[in-house]
């Protein structure tokens, strides 16, 4: 299966700009089904993680409240090129997404 | 003797268990208090104990004067305010006004973009989180089409 993940990375001096970009319905749980009328049960992303050799960079808690496929960029210091930037989510059913890239 | 050995040991599986956790687990609990909040006041209440905010001119808002879609409004907050903790992002006027909220630790820029959903015209509001307290900044954002249902 594809990465639920998309990520965009670079580098300035020891500055790290992440662009990420998830594949997730987001539903707030107020929709309705047009066909049967029935309620679109939630189905969010709660926590977005990243991780840069291990350190916690980010943690990002969402409500329903963002946009489907979430879009979220941060800048963060002291990285270098070679560095592992893990991303993961988990959203409000248990479900999960990774991706491992490294900075360059 | 041996018992105790066996407890020794036993201990230090545990420990080993608890180092070998990757660090996603060690975040902090989703805040479902202040998520679920229904009004602006007791979402701020429930993830920060508090709804006072010092209005501060050392956060930069940027956000649309009119969003066409309110399925899909970029917000980009950032401050030079020191030693920030968190943002987060509110709408005063959505179901459940607590958008999203970011854990800033030291080394990371006090600088994040997203993209939210607003059910109609409303404030957006950025709160910073401080070791000194909580700031905010407002703007107000037009929208055409409720991107909350329907």
């Amino acid at each position: 299966m594809a990465s639920t993940i998309k990520v965009k990375t670079k580098l300035s001096d020891d500055v790290a700009t992440v662009k990420s970009l998830m594949l997730h319905p987001m539903e707030t749980g107020s929709r309705k089904d047009p066909d049967s009328g029935a309620i679109i049960p939630a189905h969010h992303i709660t926590q977005l993680i990243f991780t840069n050799n291990g350190k916690q960079v980010m943690v990002a808690n969402f409500s329903t409240a963002v946009s489907k496929n979430p879009y979220f960029s941060f800048s963060f210091n002291g990285a270098k090129a070679g560095d592992t930037l893990n991303i993961s989510w988990v959203d409000n059913i248990g479900e999960k997404g990774e991706l491992e890239t490294q900075l360059k | 003797m041996q018992y105790t050995k066996r407890a020794l040991l036993k201990g230090s599986f545990a420990l080993m268990a608890l180092a070998a956790l990757p660090a996603r687990l060690l975040a902090a609990a989703w805040p479902e208090k202040a998520f679920s909040a229904p009004e602006m006041n007791a979402a701020l209440t429930g993830l920060f104990g508090t709804d006072v905010l010092t209005a501060s001119d050392q956060i930069t808002l940027k956000a649309p004067e009119i969003a066409e879609n309110g399925a899909v409004v970029p917000v980009s907050i950032k401050t030079t305010l020191p030693n920030v903790e968190s943002i987060s992002i509110v709408v005063e006027k959505n179901p459940r006004p607590m958008v999203a909220t970011f854990e800033i630790p030291p080394g990371t820029l006090a600088d994040i973009s997203s993209r939210i959903k607003m059910a109609e015209t409303s404030d957006v509001t950025a709160v910073i989180k401080t070791s000194d307290g909580l700031y905010s900044t407002a703007r107000q954002v037009k929208v055409t089409i409720g991107g909350c249902g329907g």
